[in-house]
Formats: C-alpha cells, structure tokens, sequence
C-alpha cells in the first residue's frame, strides 16, 4: 500500500475529568453521567454504550447528584440548585434555586412523582414533578448537620437520609424523624472525626443499606430501627452504593477503586433465612468510586480515575460474547480535534479553551509551531459569557477560520498570519439567528459556516472578508426533535449530511438549498461519517461497528456496502470496543478510506478482498514478512495499524501526511491526583 | 416447572373423636403473608407467624361451647371474628386474652360461616343462605334473617371473592341429590343461581375453589372420580328474580386424574394460578395405591408437574396462602412452600434448557453462591428424585434409595444402615449431580450426630468431605463436631478441603490439637502424605544434609552469624554435632509427629489477621510457647538447603510460618516477656526477624535494579512532537 508521513502529535494535553455522579434508566437502558467539570454525558447501553448525548458543563456548577424521573433528567449541585436537562437541545432547562445551601443528594420515589433533595442546612425539601416544571412542596423536619444521601423507600411513604454519625428515617407524609441509626466511628485515629454516611438504600423489605466513611457497609432493620449486620469492606471510604432492581444484588464503591458485590442469599443450605454475603469484589479502578449504577447484568462503575467501566455479572451475561466482555469508556465518542487540512493546523477543544497549533514543516525538522491558547492570550474578548464550556468547535480546511459554540452563544474568529504571527479577529456581527449550535463545519473552500441547531435543522452562514450573511435553514423533514452530533460536508460542496441522535442521517443539497434524500435509518446510531470528494458517496460507520456506503447519486447502497454486508464484518472487528470518530478519504487514491477508533486506526482499500471469518484479521505483520510478490495475495482490505496508541485524531493533510493526535491513557493517568495509599508486601 | 420445596410443621394436630377428622376447621390468612389463623375443631384458635413455626396467641372457648366457624381475620379493624355454638358472633382482638370477656353477639339464625378476605368486609353466611354484613349484623344483632333457600337445601361449600371492587359470597348447596350455586353480592342483595350439571349418579363435589382471573370468576371441583370441572361465571351475570329457575352452569372437564380403582374418599383440587392445580388425596400416578401425594398438576398440558409424598392419613383439607400449601396430615400440619413459574410447552416437557442448571453443572471445586444456594437447589435434585422415583417404583426391586428419603432415613435409622445407604448413594450417583445434596446430607447426619451421642459415622463423613462439594459455611457445625468427637483425620480434612473456615474454628482447632496429649496423637490415624512429609521435616535434616556432594558444612556458631546466612551452612551431621542439637533448641521437633501434622493443616489455612488476633489471645502461655517452638522448628529446618526436595508434598510455605510467628507474637508480647522460659525463644526470633528484614531489603534492592532494567529496555521516549514515516502493506 505504501509509506505516509506521520506528524505524530502528542501534545494535546487533554485531560478528561473525573466522574462525579451516575444514574441508570432501566427503561430506556440510558445512563446519565456527570463529571467533576459539570458536563453531563448520556450513554446509550442499547447501542453498544454509545456516547449519545453531551451537555457541556459551567465554572462553577458541580453536579452532586444525578437523577431520572421517567424520561427526564435532574441534577443537583453544591452551587445550592436543582436543574432539570433540555435532552433535546442539550442544554439546562431551568435551574432552580432550593435555598438550603448547597445540595449533596437528589432522589426521586418510585412513583416519579416527587424529589427529595438533601441540603447543608440539614433540610430535606420534598418537591413536586409537574409536566414542565418542578415545584417546592415541603421540607421534613430540620436536622442537625448536612444531610449527605437520601433513598426512597419504593412504597414512597419513608425517606432514609445519610447524615454525619447517624442515617434517620422521615415520614415522608408527616415530615417526622421516625428513627434515628447511629453509625458507628472508625477505629483508631478516625475515632475522633466524625463519620459520613456517604450513601444510604432502602430496600422494599424495610432493610437500611448504608456506606460509610470509616468504610463499612452496615445493613439495618428499618422497622426497628436496629443494626443487623456490619460488613467491613475497607480501610478507607464507602463512596457509593447501588441496588440491583430486584434487590437481590447490592454494589459498594470504595476509595480504594474497588467494587465488592453483596447478595441476598442465604449462607447454609438448609438455611430459609437470607441475609446480604460479601460476594465478590471487583477492581477495574486505581481512585475513588465515586459513583455506581447496577445495571440487570452490569455493574457501571466510575470515579477520580475519570473513565467509565462497564463489568458484565458473568452469570447474567451468555458466556465469550461481546456483552460479557469488560469494557473502559475512557475518551469521549466524538472528535475533539479538528483539522485544517489545506494549512497543516489543529485545533483542539477543551472544557474551557481552546488551543490552535500549526504542524511544523515538512522539511524534516518536525519543529512544531504552537500558536496560542485563545483563552489565555486574547483574554479580552474570548471570555465567553457565564462561564459556559464549549460544546463544539471547528477550524476551516484554510485555517482561515476559527468558530466555537457554548450553549448559549456562538463565536466566529477570523485567523491572519504573516510570518510567525498569527493574528486573530473576532467577527463582531454574526446573523441573530446564530444563537448556539451542536455541531459546527466548513465549506470545503471555506466559504460557508454550517451550523446545526435545534430540531436537527442547519443554518448556512456566508462567509467573506467583510462580512458574515445569513443565507438559509435546512430542516429535516422527519420532524425530529434530537440534536444532530455528526455534520459533514463535501468536497466538492454540493452535499452536507447530518446524523442525529435518532440515528437518521440526513443529506441535503447544498446547491438546491434542500433535502436531497434520506439514508435508511439502521438502528444502531453514526459514529462517524464523510462523504467522499470524487464518487459523492456517503460512508457511514455506526455504534455497532457496521459500515456503509450509500451513493447519493443513486440513493442506494452501493455494490461495495452490499457485498460487505453480505459477507459480514471480520468478528474481530465487531468486538473492538470503541467506536469510529473520525473518516476521512485519501484524495491520491479513491480507493481508500481511513478510519479511526481509540487503538488503532485502518485504511480500507475498496479495491482488495474483504477479509472473510477465516483469515488473519490482523495481518500487517505477517505481510512485512512476506516478500514482495506474495503479498498481494494474502492482503485484504482492512489494514489496520495499532502502532498509536489511544488516538484522539488521525486525518490526511493536502500534502498527503497523515496527522495522529495521540493522548496515552498512561499519561492522563500520571496526570491524576494519587490514590488512597495501601500496603504492599513488607510497608 | 412448579416445584414443591421442602415443607415443615407448622403444628401438631389435636386428634378429634373420629378419625376422619384432622381436626382443624380451617386456616386463614392474617395480617401478611407470614400470619395465619388456625381454628381447631373444637374449641380454640391459634395465631401462628409460619416462618417461625411459631404460635403467637391463642385463643379459647369455654368447656361446653364450641366454634363452629374457623376464625377470620378483619384487616380494616386488626380483629378476629368467630361463631360459636352456631350463634355467638365473637369479636376479639389480638390484645384480648380471654376470649369470654371479649365482645359477643348473640344473632337470631344459625350462621354457617364468617368469610373475610384482606380488601374486603367480613361477611355473614346463614346456614339459611341469607347474607349480610358484619358491620350491619353487629349493629342489630336480632334483626330477622330471611331463609333464602328451600326446605332441604343445605350448605356444604362457601367462600368470598373480591372481584372488580365489589365482593361476591360464593356457596353450593345440595338438595336431594341436586346441587346449586349461588352468588351473592351482600351490598345489593342480588343472587344468582345456577344448577350444576350431574356427575355420575350419586356424586357430589368433594372439593371446590373460587378464583377471579380476567373478570369472571373461575370455579375448580373435583368429583369422587378424579373428574375436575372448571366453570365460569361472568360476574355481571344476569339479574336474577327471587323465584327464576336455576340456570345450568356451564363446566368443562379440565382433566381427570387417575383415581385407580373406586372412588376417592377424601381428596381437594386447589387451583394456584391459571395453569396449576394443587391436588391432595388422589394417589400418584406412578405410584401405588395407599400412599397420598400432594401433587401440582399443569392443566394446560395436563402434566404433573410435583408430587410429594405425605406421610399418614390425608383429611383431603387444603388450604394456599402465598406460595404456601398447608396441609393436614397424619398427626401434624405442614406448609410446603411451593413455586409455579409460568409454564411452556418446552418446560411442560422437560425440554426448556435452563442457562442456569447448565452453569451448575461446570466443574466447581468452590461452590458457587447462586448454584448451590437456596432456590436453584431444589430444582435439580427435583428432577433427579422423579427420575430415580420412576425407575424405582418401574423395577420395585433395586433397594437404592433416593437422596430425600436417605435423608428421611438419617433422621432415624441406626448408624450402619445409614452409613451403608449414604455410601451407596455417592457410589451410585455422578458427584456434580448430587453437589447439591451433599450439603443436605452432611447437615442432616452432622444434625443427628449431635443430638444423639450414640450416633457417629466418621467414614460416611469424610467422605462427603472428599466430595469437595462441601464447605464450612454449608454445613458449620460438621468441623466443630468433629473436634468434639476427637475425629483429627476428619478435622484435618476439612481443614483442608474447605476454603472457608472461620477464624474461630481455625482457633479452636489449634488450641485442641496443641493441647492432644502425644500419647493420643500418636495412636490416630491421618492422611498419609502429611504425615510422610513431617516424617521426612523430623528426620530428614539430619539425614539427609551430609550427603550433599559430600559436603559436611560447619557448624554454625552460637552468636556468630545468624542462621539464614549460611544457607545450607548449619545442618549438622557428625556424631558430636548431634549431641549438640539436643541442648539446641529448634532442632529437635517439640511435638510428637501427629500433632505436628495437625499443626501443619492449621498453618495452612486461610485466615485474615485482624479476624485470627482476638481469638489467639485464648491460647495459653503454655500452648503459645510450645507452638512457637514448634514454629521456630520448622522454620529452621525450611531454611536449610536439604529442604527443597520435599515440596512436592502439600506443605505450609515459610512465609505462613513466619505469618503465624508473627500474629502469634502480636496476640501474646506481653505475657511472653514476663515468662522466663519464653526468653531464650524470643531471643531466638528476634533473630529470625532480624535476618527476614534482612532479606526483604535486599529483595528490594533487587526489585529496584530489576526496575531500572526495565526502564533501560524502553529507552524509546516519544516526545511531544515527531514526523515519523510508517508502512502500511
């Protein structure tokens, strides 16, 4: 196939932060996550635990806790509010006020019709779901000290509330302290700081399941109020616990990164009476669990050590399938790169900033350039209003442009260098209709800005030296509400395609201003898609590993996607465990399409075999071993190259370069704060 | 498919004057699923919480009045409600001691029954068909009661049903040979009657249950013939005048169960859900005549899908409240929880694949939780037990037994039998299919032997315990009772075999076998192995070590070095050196042989500290020096060269050795400091110490240059920013 030239970039200093809370939503089978920064991620575990939906975080807004009531989403924060999620438009709905400090804990009945919130002020403030809203109802009794976790009994009648030394149970009708468990200290040194009772569980026997800071799991009576049994797990924090939904499962997260498992069952054969046994312990993390979600066959774990784990329970799972395979989230399923190709840049967003960098020659020297930090040097006029974090950005192909959208507004910068300055102009008017965007391209010449806003619809800016002009609305006919997460436009700009969460991929004609045609929606949902700048044909991979061509000169699949799908993938493919994010095409050969996942990234070569379940999937090393003449034979059309390792970004500069943007996993790592010491062997 | 668990009494039964009786009245269900109301025939009422097997209350008439109407439980007022004599309504709580001084009412007609379900108000039947309220009964006693049925129409079957919020009095009544239904709703007076259809002449129903599924209501009945009729009746039947004909009541066969030859005496059909029938008092079909099964029945395949044998007479009275039968026979009333799961056709036919019982099946030396425990557990030995039932009865010849009724036959068969039958059992059966069982079995004969000192069966025992399929938290006492029985070839089995003893038991073993006098341990007999490599730690030191090469070493120096650093350097071998190890001490075994192979197991098992510690603090100051003395013994041997060569043979490590050091010295310093014949021996493992903390910092020194290899190796350091050209072929 032949040599590249790879600008192997490693200085992306991106660092994913750590995950703070979780919610899983059995009925939708979405999971909820929020993270240190305040971002919010949704992840879909129907489709392969695709990374569906991010709503960017807020300097300053903590999310605390997490919370599903049906479909929708709550959050609360130390910032002292409640905020429900706009899924739709990713962004907050409405935010309000609790007015009890700031809040540790929000929990909803079973029933989906009422809130509990635990405050500093030592308040549990019980609020009303309404169809658009949520409305304050009432506080239960007053109690000394913050109230840090707080479960629902499943009748809805009693509220279980982790507190500093002691968990008490309300009424939830009455607002009464009902009964007051005193959680016993640590030993030792600890004796004397008092114990937080980080996580509480009421089960519908009327069983107290609570975790503590001295790091014990206690079980206790809830009718009588009496400790039943106490499980010692570690030497450290109890951070989180969560209850399979038939409760016959429980999950424990310690500081020490591990997960142990209690089961109800009972210990003697001849024994009728259960009681929780520690049953296993499960250690996928080097920090703090600092939130878990029991899924009906997984245990979703996530803490300090930012990524997210999902352990199948071997028993629940059919045995060697890609379910019962153990899978680390740990970059997000979307570009955070993104390339001018025409003048060798890249740019990279982070929560709060954003850093441009230009390649350096190829002259051999590979002496980067780096530009600058917009945040940091142009402060004046890049700080974004109320701290928002930027949820999408794009350079254009000539590096001329520069644009960036937080939810609430988006800014477009105009790029000038002469020499080895750069100067960079804001673009002081932009069309009123631009107010936020999910995603953000460029025309290939850089001429056009397309933005995608609510609804799926995009809006098409012109761009020129002296000004920006609105120019239309595209708008899917579908009538979808969800947000688009992929856009890409082509080449020879006559075609946009759009992906949105509903797994519709919609292509317009950029000449007509209209809706050419409609993919058929496939039911797993694009990771990632381009259209290819010669033959107009559009490839798309998807959450499940598929690939497809569709040609949107004859909107149909194309021979080649026809066959693949025919033959089958190569299983090998099928079980990598990260997706696609980014495709792109090799302008020297049409041929060829490159792709890239987190461990490796692949050229597919259109023109070779397919590789059928039989042959050697993996084969780069054996064809270097082969002389010349024999490797045609042996070759297939997946050429995959793991020799970078967790990818960011790999994409084809004009020059035929390829760039891979590496971030190893071992220096986020080394990044991270130290985790709990432990004894090791003679210490 | 259903299943039958295990049952157990709930009570004894009170013998009435004729023996067909089973003396109890009726069952009801009380406050939850765990309470029911059991009313004898007689005179007196006992509440009963049933996981317990336990009476909470009970409650009697006076000499000379009886009940004549099983007690209910009102859950809106948290009362019972009863009839005596036929015409004293009596209202209690479960305060109320003495029945007599609670509320009373006298009514003007013979009542046949009170009927109370949770969701609905107590309802009176007369034995005269007229129905009323509790509440309005109560509230005027001697208000007339209408005779709604005729001349020589009698009662002989009544219950309530709460169906779409209203609640009906379901009850059949015979008169000259016909037989009716009525239904009755008691808040609007409307009855409706309907004539059942004539079985053979002379047969009348002998069981009826009432059930409401999808807005009618269902109507079981089995006739003396083994016929069981299903019938059902729209709730919103038709209004019915006063004097209107009886409507024929619909029925269809459901299935007819086997009844042999003649008539069923006393038998019931209660219906579990839509698919399951539960029967009692009809004979098994694959077994003989005379015995009575309990049996659950699937109607939709006409299966039998569990049977149990119930052991005495059966009264053909069954009662179900929440996956719970309760059944009446011979002298004691039992509960037999039982499970109905949806059924298919595939299950029906034993052809559904369980994902489940595949996995028990995978080879688990360390039984797994879900598996073994609790639910799973009956449905495997379930299905073993009716296949061996079946080939059983089929031959009628072969003795074997199966595994529930060698259960049975450990409760009370003399020692050899049981020992004969328990062997025959695990020769007979595939051990991965028993797995399950073992654990019943080795409970039930640990049960037996400790309630009877008579009864002992070490070989049965051991044997289960070679199984693998048991350990310690199956069956817990097992180990506890063979320390008290002196069995030490059991306890070291068990010590090895079970990953799971506790720390405490751990303890009590150490503290039994130091304490075994060697006279004792020397007469035991225990595994061979174990005892073949103390043989060669005692003896072999000395044997052995000169023979290296030829090579005698030194003997080492009292305070020179310390011992570990020669290696091989202190084994003595010359005559005089011999001598010497006599005034050593550590170089002559402390212990007898036995009980050095004892201590060996103990060494060997699992054990956290922090749990071991407290209970080490027992031993005392006597024990703690004799087994340190022990430990510095082996120690020293397993630091001398000679040594490897034996370690094919299951052996502690030194590192648990120096463990058990360790946690030994941490329960007892203090008392060991003060003890002076302990101060040679501390002075000794002061040294051990010193030369293990030598050790370990030299292991660090070389896990640090090992370290630094390996840094060396990946030298290739990928900066920041690189142009690289790679291949691609």
């Amino acid at each position: 196939m032949g040599e590249f030239k790879v600008h192997r970039v490693r200085f992306f200093d991106y660092m994913p932060s750590a995950i703070r809370a979780m919610a899983f939503n059995s009925r939708t089978e979405r999971l909820a996550l929020s993270r240190a920064d305040g971002a919010l991620e949704v992840f879909n575990f129907a489709d392969s635990y695709f990374q569906e939906k991010v709503i960017p975080g807020q300097d300053g807004r903590a999310v605390e806790a997490l919370c599903w009531v049906r479909g929708r989403l709550f959050s609360a924060g130390l910032n002292g509010e409640i905020t429900e999620y706009d899924l739709e438009n990713l962004r907050p709905k409405y935010t309000m006020e609790a007015y009890g400090g700031p809040v540790w804990t929000i929990c909803s009945n079973s029933q989906g019709t009422h809130l509990a919130i635990g405050c500093e002020d030592g308040t549990v403030k019980i609020f009303e779901v309404l169809e658009e809203t949520i409305r304050f109802q009432r506080n239960l009794d007053r109690q000394k000290g913050r109230i840090i976790s707080l479960s629902w009994h499943p009748s809805g009648a009693l509220i279980a509330a982790g507190m500093m030394d002691m968990i008490k149970v309300f009424n939830a009708e009455s607002g009464h302290a009902t009964h007051r468990l005193l959680v016993e200290r640590g030993v030792g040194a600890s004796k004397s700081r008092e114990v937080v009772v980080w996580s509480v569980a009421f089960l519908s026997d009327h069983t107290i399941i609570s975790g503590d800071s001295a790091g014990k799991v206690q079980v206790w009576d809830g009718v009588t109020g009496t400790l039943v049994r106490t499980h010692l797990v570690t030497k450290w924090d109890v951070l989180a616990l969560s209850v399979s939904r038939d409760e016959s499962s429980l999950l424990a997260g310690t500081s020490e990164g591990t997960v142990v498992q209690f089961q109800f069952i009972s210990s003697t054969v001849d024994q009728h009476d259960k009681e929780w046994v520690r049953t296993r312990t499960f250690k996928n993390h080097t920090h703090d669990v600092r939130a878990l979600a029991h899924t009906d066959t997984a245990v979703v774990s996530g803490g300090m050590d930012t990524q997210l784990v999902v352990r199948p329970l071997l028993e629940k799972v059919e045995k060697n399938t890609q379910e019962s395979a153990l899978r680390k989230i740990a970059f997000p399923h979307r570009s955070l790169v993104s390339c001018g190709k025409k003048a060798g840049m890249l740019l990279f967003q982070f929560h709060g900033h954003l850093e441009l960098w230009r390649l350096g020659e190829s002259d051999g020297h590979g002496e980067e350039k780096h530009t600058c930090t917009l945040s940091e040097t142009h402060g004046g006029c890049q700080r974004w209003q109320g701290d928002d974090h930027i949820c999408c950005s794009a350079l254009s192909p000539c590096g001329g442009w520069l644009a960036y959208s937080t939810i609430s507004s988006v800014r477009l910068y105009r790029l000038q260098y002469n020499g080895s300055n750069i100067s960079i102009t804001k673009v002081a008017k932009l069309p009123k209709v631009l107010r936020s965007a999910h995603q953000l391209c460029f025309s290939s010449d850089s001429s056009k800005l397309f933005a995608s806003t609510t609804h799926s619809s995009v809006i098409i800016i012109a761009l020129s030296q002296s000004e920006c002009k609105y120019l239309h609305t595209l708008r899917p006919k579908s009538g979808t509400r969800q947000p688009v997460h992929l856009m890409s436009a082509s080449e020879d700009g006559k075609w946009l395609a759009t992906a949105n969460s509903d797994c519709e991929i919609h292509v317009y004609s950029l000449h007509k201003l209209k809706l050419h045609c409609t993919v058929p929606v496939y039911s797993s949902c694009p990771t990632a898609m381009a259209i290819h700048p010669t033959t107009s044909n559009l490839v798309m991979v998807h959450a499940d590993q598929q690939i497809f061509e569709y040609s949107l000169v004859q909107k149909e699949y194309t021979e080649w996607s026809r066959k693949l799908q025919k033959q089958g993938l190569h299983h090998l493919w099928l079980a990598r465990d990260t997706p696609i994010t980014h495709l792109t095409f090799n302008p020297r050969n049409p041929a060829h399409i490159i792709m890239h996942d987190t461990y490796m990234f692949c050229i597919i070569d259109q023109n070779l075999p397919l590789p059928d379940q039989k042959t050697l999937f993996y084969n780069q090393m054996t064809l270097r071993s082969l002389p010349e003449p024999e490797r045609t034979s042996h070759s297939h059309s997946f050429k995959i190259c793991k020799t970078f390792q967790h990818l960011l970004c790999v994409s084809l500069l004009e020059d035929h370069s390829l760039v891979v943007v590496e971030r190893p996993l071992l220096d986020i790592a080394s990044q991270l704060p130290a985790p709990v010491r432990q004894k090791k062997f003679a210490t | 498919m259903a299943a039958l668990y295990e049952g157990y009494t709930l009570c004894g039964l009170v013998q009435a004057q004729n023996q067909s009786d089973s003396g109890i009245q009726g069952i009801e269900s009380e406050r939850d699923s765990d309470h029911v109301v059991v009313t004898d025939s007689t005179r007196s009422v006992t509440l009963y919480k049933v996981s317990d097997q336990k009476p909470l209350g009970s409650w009697t008439v006076k000499q000379g009045q009886t009940l004549t109407c099983s007690a209910v439980y009102n859950s809106h007022t948290k009362e019972y409600v009863a009839v005596s004599d036929n015409k004293v309504i009596r209202v209690w709580k479960e305060e109320d001691i003495i029945l007599d001084k609670a509320f009373k009412a006298t009514v003007s007609s013979d009542v046949w029954r009170v009927h109370s379900v949770p969701g609905g108000e107590p309802v009176v039947l007369f034995q005269r068909g007229a129905v009323r309220l509790l509440d309005s009964l109560l509230s005027a006693p001697q208000q007339p009661v209408e005779e709604v049925l005729a001349q020589e129409e009698a009662i002989r079957w009544s219950t309530t049903v709460i169906a779409e919020a209203a609640q009906f009095v379901i009850f059949q009544t015979e008169q000259k040979g016909d037989h009716f239904l009525y239904l009755q709703r008691p808040n609007l007076n409307a009855v409706q009657r309907y004539r059942l259809e004539r079985e053979e002449p002379g047969l009348s129903p002998l069981s009826f249950s009432a059930s409401y599924r999808d807005k009618h209501i269902n109507l079981l009945y089995l006739y003396p013939n083994g016929h069981v009729y299903q019938s059902v009746v729209s709730v919103r039947g038709p209004g019915m005048e006063e004097e209107a004909q009886a409507l024929p009541l619909p029925r269809n066969l459901l299935f007819a169960l086997p009844v042999g030859e003649g008539l069923l005496g006393a038998a019931s059909a209660l219906a579990l859900d839509e698919a399951h029938v539960a029967v009692v008092g009809v004979p098994h079909p694959s077994a003989g005549a005379g015995k009575d099964f309990l049996c659950i029945w699937n109607t939709n395949f006409q299966t039998l899908q569990a049977g149990k044998e119930m052991s005495g007479k059966i009264y053909g009275q069954l009662w179900s409240y929440s996956s719970k039968l309760f059944i009446p026979h011979g002298k004691s009333l039992s509960v037999i929880p039982y499970e109905c799961p949806k059924s298919s056709l595939a299950s029906a036919l034993g052809k559904l694949r369980q994902a489940r019982t595949e996995e028990s099946k995978a080879p688990a030396s360390v039984p797994s939780w879900n598996t073994i425990l609790h639910g799973e557990k009956v449905q495997p030995s379930r299905t073993v037990e009716t296949r061996k039932t079946r080939t059983t009865r089929k031959t009628q010849s072969a003795p074997s037994l199966t595994v529930d009724q060698v259960l049975e036959l450990i409760k009370t068969a003399p020692v050899e039998e049981v020992q004969r039958e328990v062997e025959g059992l695990l020769s007979r059966s595939d051990i991965q299919e028993l797995q399950p069982s073992v654990g019943q079995l080795a409970s039930s004969l640990v049960s037996r032997s400790v309630a009877d000192p008579a009864f002992y069966t070490p070989g049965t025992l051991a044997q289960l315990v070679h199984t693998q399929c048991l350990c310690h938290s199956v069956c817990p006492d097992l180990l506890l009772l063979a320390l008290e029985r002196k069995d030490y070839f059991l306890c070291q089995l068990c010590l090895q075999l079970f990953p799971d003893v506790p720390e405490a038991v751990t303890c009590a073993c150490l503290k039994t076998f130091i304490s075994v006098p060697d006279a004792d341990a020397d007469s035991m007999s225990l595994e061979p192995d174990s005892v073949a490599f103390m043989e060669s730690v005692i003896t072999g030191g000395r044997g052995q070590g000169g023979l290296q090469n030829g090579f005698s070493p030194a003997p080492f120096e009292e305070d020179g070095t310390d011992p570990l650093s020669g290696g091989g350097a202190q084994t003595k071998t010359t005559a005089e050196d011999k001598e010497k190890t006599v005034t050593e001490p550590g170089q002559t075994c402390p212990v007898g042989l036995h009980k050095a192979v004892l201590l060996n197991e103990v060494l060997q098992t699992a054990y956290s500290d922090t749990f071991l510690l407290p209970h080490l603090k027992d031993l005392s100051s006597q024990q703690v020096i004799l087994f340190l003395q022990y430990l510095q013994f082996l120690y020293l041997r397993y630091s001398q060269d000679t040594f490897t060569q034996t370690h094919g043979l299951r052996s502690p490590t030194l590192t648990q050795i120096m463990d058990w050091v360790c946690l030994l010295l941490d329960a007892h310093f203090t008392v060991l400091v003060m003890t002076p014949e302990a101060k040679g021996l501390l002075l000794n493992l002061h040294r051990f110490v010193k030369s293990q903390v030598r050790l370990f910092s030299e292991l660090g020194k070389i896990e640090g240059s090992l370290e630094e290899l390996q840094k060396i190796k990946v030298k290739k350091e990928v900066g920041q920013y690189s142009i690289e050209v790679i291949e691609l072929f």
